[in-house]
């Protein structure tokens, strides 16, 4: 199997690529075998990414199914790919949901040719992402991963209208867009200025990352780009305050995107503040640590407390995607080993629990068409696997034990106490926050006596039940049993935090 | 005459050969035979191509004592020019029939044109590239103007003139006062007389901002711009598609070889000059575009954004810059002239070239709106397109040369262009059509449509053949290898 460990990223990501390329040539009449291809694409690229996942050889850790090829020597470009314990953990995330994610838009009725091959790409550029060990491919897969965003929301996407002002999906669209390119700019000056000083280091140019990871940047050099990359990936991390386009493009979304965009491409922010910010710039994290968990800690409450004042379903969600988002960064901002492996965890679980989140409000949202907490009443009369699922999401949101919630956000508690303990005393009452907006919103909205006008609602089919049982059973899974993954991703960890504990 | 070799111009003599056979076929032919025309250029044109690589393959000399270089550069250029050419020809084929008169004079004066862009490429001398640089301006001229029953063309083409007169006056001067300064029009006397200088020479200095400056007119720099929106809107389309992109590849091929071969020694007497006019041109393109309704406004303004882009490559000098920057030309070479074969599909179908016209278009011609939006996509520098490919690689050659500052700018710029490229891709994709007809094209445009989003493609992901033929061409200007930039 040697020879297949070496091309299996690279069909990983190509498979969705060309795949939704061939889609362009289906004839548009026929939209389920559009869909059933999609499903085969996703569901093939699923067993792959759990291939990965599970051949990583944890006790030999660092980069494995490594392969590279040259792409343009002159600058030092090469396509080179290759997976760590972090990276193989996230590239099962992004199998799992891209999955779930085609289950649940069966259904779609709108050009449904056009939205697969703009999903496909999308998914693409995920997997090419946590899969690039250079830095220019990895800038132009997170491109790529952004660039199919705008069309998504802008065409198949829903506005809100909040009575005084209307929110539309072109705006929610463009702002996401904008924003998410804004935070590029930052990342792509400060890869241009570490390829620059690497390439004097090195005394030849690289844009490879394990030949920048052995040149040693000045102090001064780390402190001034670190922030760069800290922002950069920030933005599309949901980093507090410039997290505003992602409640707007996440509400606008349709729900197969919504649960992609905060389930996987969220994790691409903090992913690269991890990979790039920390592992290349540790002296700069070390710096800028403090300023990253105090933001992250922001996010929790911030998060948290604006979930609570939400009507709209998916605007709580979103909300606590945000908040959510804040414990990964504080995580990260401990730059302690418990912290790091919690925030790793933590995105791997909100990925899925926020999938499943989606995933429910979609199911909801179509039989219902309002979103308006305030108007549901007792849909679990008429929805009882859909409302049993979103609760289990929210249970997991909310820490309970026995789902990865609690494992992920427990570490990052101790990683906090360890380093900042009010900080994370802060974020304890964050996770009490969570509680009261998930427990609200399931005791108004899905409990008690049913609505008449809810009389008519008819419960999930079987492929969303399928998306679900997939989605509550890696919650479960990594709840029960989270050694497994726990030893994968601190193969990935402890090399990083070895590196930021000798500067 | 000592160093008189003439059978080494072979590919410009024959393409003037080949306008003069046009003009000669378009007297004897009946008005119907004249669509004839098009096939003889664009056949004529690639039959030179193909001569031209395999005649001049490898040749390293000069002509007339140093006047012209045969050499990989003028090479790369040339064949550049001829297929930029081509598909100047192809894409006008059926907006001449159905817009202009006289088919003939205009193919004509188009090849001659090309002969001014040969020769400019291969200038080694300043007055040897001004003349050059006027036989290309001249046949633009009476191009711009070519619709002559349009009032916005005949004023397209008077605005033309009288800035380009004006720019070439200020070129001139410049020339004038580079030769008092140093004593010599051949560029690699100008760089030997420079390395023996010392300290800041003033009479140099303004001689080389005014060359810049009429120069800078030609390309359309900011603040030597004004002309080009109006020109563009003015123009029949397909001589905007030539203005946008052949004359600046011409305007920046001689512009490379005149600070490489010429002014590189007293880079640090204009570097920054040139800097500080690439971050004005590409600030300014970029936001005026914003506002822009027209598509050929928008892409005027979007082409002197890319100006800036282009300029900044001239700034950071060197090998490596000077890769990027014709790596550039041809990703901004392939994609405009997508966008622009795009507009001129769309306009010999519905006569419109406002933006909101688009509106619907992925409905009504779900191949033309996906070409429009790859092209779109990359000008604005988004992945697997040119544009990705050749921004970073021009970037990151602008960052090496100690001009991280610059790079950071021209990288906040590709944010704000990102806005204006969007709204035309929403009026096609998001927006709902005002009349839902489908809208079919001829298959040459379908054919030359696909085989310019190939070449978007290709350069954006496998660059490297491009890159290697345009590093032997980078040789050929840097004998040196690298030069003593600081």
């Amino acid at each position: 199997m040697d020879t297949f460990d070496r091309y299996v990223l690279l069909l990983l990501t190509a498979l969705p690529f060309f795949g939704g390329l061939a889609l362009v040539l289906f004839p548009s009449s026929r939209p389920v075998l559009i869909r059933a291809f999609t499903l085969l694409i996703t569901t093939v690229t699923l067993g792959l990414s759990a291939y990965v996942f599970l051949s990583y050889d944890r006790s030999r850790g660092g980069f494995q199914m490594v392969q590279q090829f040259a792409w343009l020597p002159s600058i030092g470009a090469s396509l080179h790919l290759g997976v760590d314990g972090i990276s193989a953990a996230l590239t099962l995330l992004n199998g799992i949901v891209a999955f779930a994610g085609t289950l649940v838009s069966w259904k779609l009725a709108q050009r449904p040719k056009d939205f697969f091959v703009l999903f496909l790409l999308l998914v693409s550029g995920v997997y090419g992402t946590f899969a690039s060990l250079d830095l220019l491919f990895f800038f132009f897969f997170y491109e790529l991963a952004v660039l199919p965003m705008y069309l998504l929301i802008g065409v198949w996407g829903s506005s809100t209208d909040f009575r005084t002002f209307l929110r539309t999906k072109e705006y929610s669209a463009l702002k996401l867009m904008l924003y998410l390119v804004a935070g590029s700019v930052l990342v792509w000056v400060a890869l241009l200025a570490m390829w620059v000083d690497g390439g004097d280091a090195l005394g030849r140019s690289s844009f490879g990352f394990l030949d920048l990871q052995s040149a040693h940047y000045s102090a001064n050099f780390q402190k001034l780009f670190f922030p760069f990359l800290m922002v950069g990936f920030g933005v599309l991390a949901g980093l507090w305050p410039f997290h505003t386009w992602s409640p707007d493009g996440h509400v606008a979304a349709p729900t197969a995107v919504s649960m992609l965009h905060a389930g996987v491409l969220m994790k691409l922010g903090a992913y690269g503040i991890l990979r790039i910010g920390m592992q290349l710039l540790p002296e700069g994290a070390a710096a800028w640590a403090p300023v990253l968990i105090g933001l992250g800690t922001v996010n929790v409450i911030y998060g948290a407390v604006s979930a609570i004042a939400q009507r709209d379903l998916k605007y709580v969600i979103a909300y606590s995607s945000v908040s959510h988002m804040g414990y990964v960064l504080m995580g990260l901002g401990t730059l302690d080993a418990a912290g790091i492996n919690g925030a790793t965890l933590q995105m791997f679980s909100h990925g899925i629990m926020t999938a499943l989140f989606f995933a429910m409000a979609g199911v909801i949202y179509d039989r219902a068409h309002v979103r308006d907490i305030s108007v549901f009443e007792g849909l679990a009369k008429r929805m009882p696997v859909t409302v049993g699922a979103f609760t289990v999401a929210g249970l997991a949101s909310l820490g309970l034990p026995g789902l990865s919630g609690f494992v992920a956000e427990f570490m990052v508690f101790v990683g906090t106490f360890r380093t900042y303990p009010i900080l994370g005393a802060l974020a304890v009452i964050g996770a009490a926050l969570t509680a009261v907006y998930i427990l609200r919103l399931v005791a108004k909205a899905f409990f008690g006596p049913l609505d008449d006008r809810w009389r008519g609602l008819t419960d999930a089919s079987r492929l969303e039940m399928g998306a679900a049982a997939v989605l509550i059973a890696f919650l479960a899974l990594w709840g029960l049993y989270p050694w497994y993954i726990m030893k994968v991703i601190d193969s990935g960890v402890a090399p990083i935090v070895q590196r930021l504990a000798s500067g | 005459m000592p160093g008189v070799n003439f059978n080494l111009l072979w590919p410009q003599l024959l393409v003037t050969a080949l306008a003069f056979a046009v003009f000669g076929a378009d007297l004897l032919m009946r008005r119907p035979q004249r669509a004839l025309l098009v096939w003889i250029s664009a056949a004529g044109l690639v039959g030179i191509f193909v001569f031209t690589l395999v005649y001049l393959w490898g040749r390293n000399t000069t002509l007339y004592d140093g006047i012209f270089h045969i050499d990989n550069f003028s090479l790369f250029f040339s064949a550049f020019f001829l297929v930029i050419a081509v598909v100047v020809v192809l894409s006008s084929a059926q907006y001449v029939r159905q817009y202009l008169t006289h088919p003939g004079e205009y193919y004509g004066i188009l090849l001659f044109s090309i002969v001014g862009m040969m020769l400019m490429a291969a200038a080694g001398e300043l007055l040897t590239a001004y003349v050059a640089l006027e036989l290309l301006s001249f046949s633009l001229y009476i191009l711009a103007s070519y619709a002559r029953n349009e009032p916005k063309s005949n004023e397209a083409g008077i605005k033309y003139v009288l800035l380009g007169a004006f720019s070439s006056a200020l070129l001139l001067y410049g020339i004038s006062l580079i030769y008092g300064a140093v004593g010599a029009t051949r560029f690699q006397d100008i760089a030997l007389a420079l390395r023996g200088m010392e300290g800041v020479n003033s009479l140099l200095v303004v001689g080389i901002a005014l060359v810049l400056a009429g120069l800078g007119f030609k390309v359309a720099a900011v603040p030597f711009h004004m002309w080009a929106p109006d020109v563009y809107e003015g123009a029949p389309m397909p001589v905007t598609a030539y203005i946008a992109v052949g004359s600046k590849v011409a305007a920046f091929a001689l512009l490379l070889r005149l600070f490489a071969e010429g002014f590189a020694p007293a880079i640090d007497q204009w570097r920054l000059l040139v800097a500080a006019l690439a971050a004005l041109t590409m600030t300014t393109g970029n936001l005026v575009a914003l506002t822009q309704t027209n598509i050929k406004r928008l892409l005027a303004y979007s082409s002197i954004a890319h100006v800036g882009y282009l300029l900044m490559g001239l700034a950071a000098l060197s090998p490596l810059a000077s890769t990027g920057l014709m790596l550039y030309l041809v990703g901004y070479a392939v994609t405009n002239m997508l966008v622009f074969v795009c507009a001129i599909a769309f306009y010999n179908r519905e006569g419109k070239d406002e933006i909101s016209a688009l509106s619907g278009l992925a409905g009504r011609s779900p191949f033309l709106a996906g070409a429009m939006a790859a092209a779109l996509f990359s000008l604005a520098g988004l992945p697997f397109f040119a544009g990705f490919t050749v921004k970073f690689y021009l970037f990151s050659a602008t960052a090496k040369a100690g001009l991280l500052w610059l790079a950071g700018i021209a990288i906040t710029n590709s944010l704000i262009s990102l806005y204006y490229y969007l709204m035309v891709i929403k009026q096609m994709y998001i927006n709902p059509a005002s009349q839902p007809t489908p809208l079919r094209l001829p298959w040459p445009m379908v054919a030359l449509l696909s085989v310019l989003v190939l070449g978007v493609l290709f350069v954006g992901i496998y660059p490297r053949p491009v890159v290697d033929a345009i590093q032997a061409a980078t040789q050929a200007i840097f004998p040196g290898g690298m030069l003593s930039t600081p």
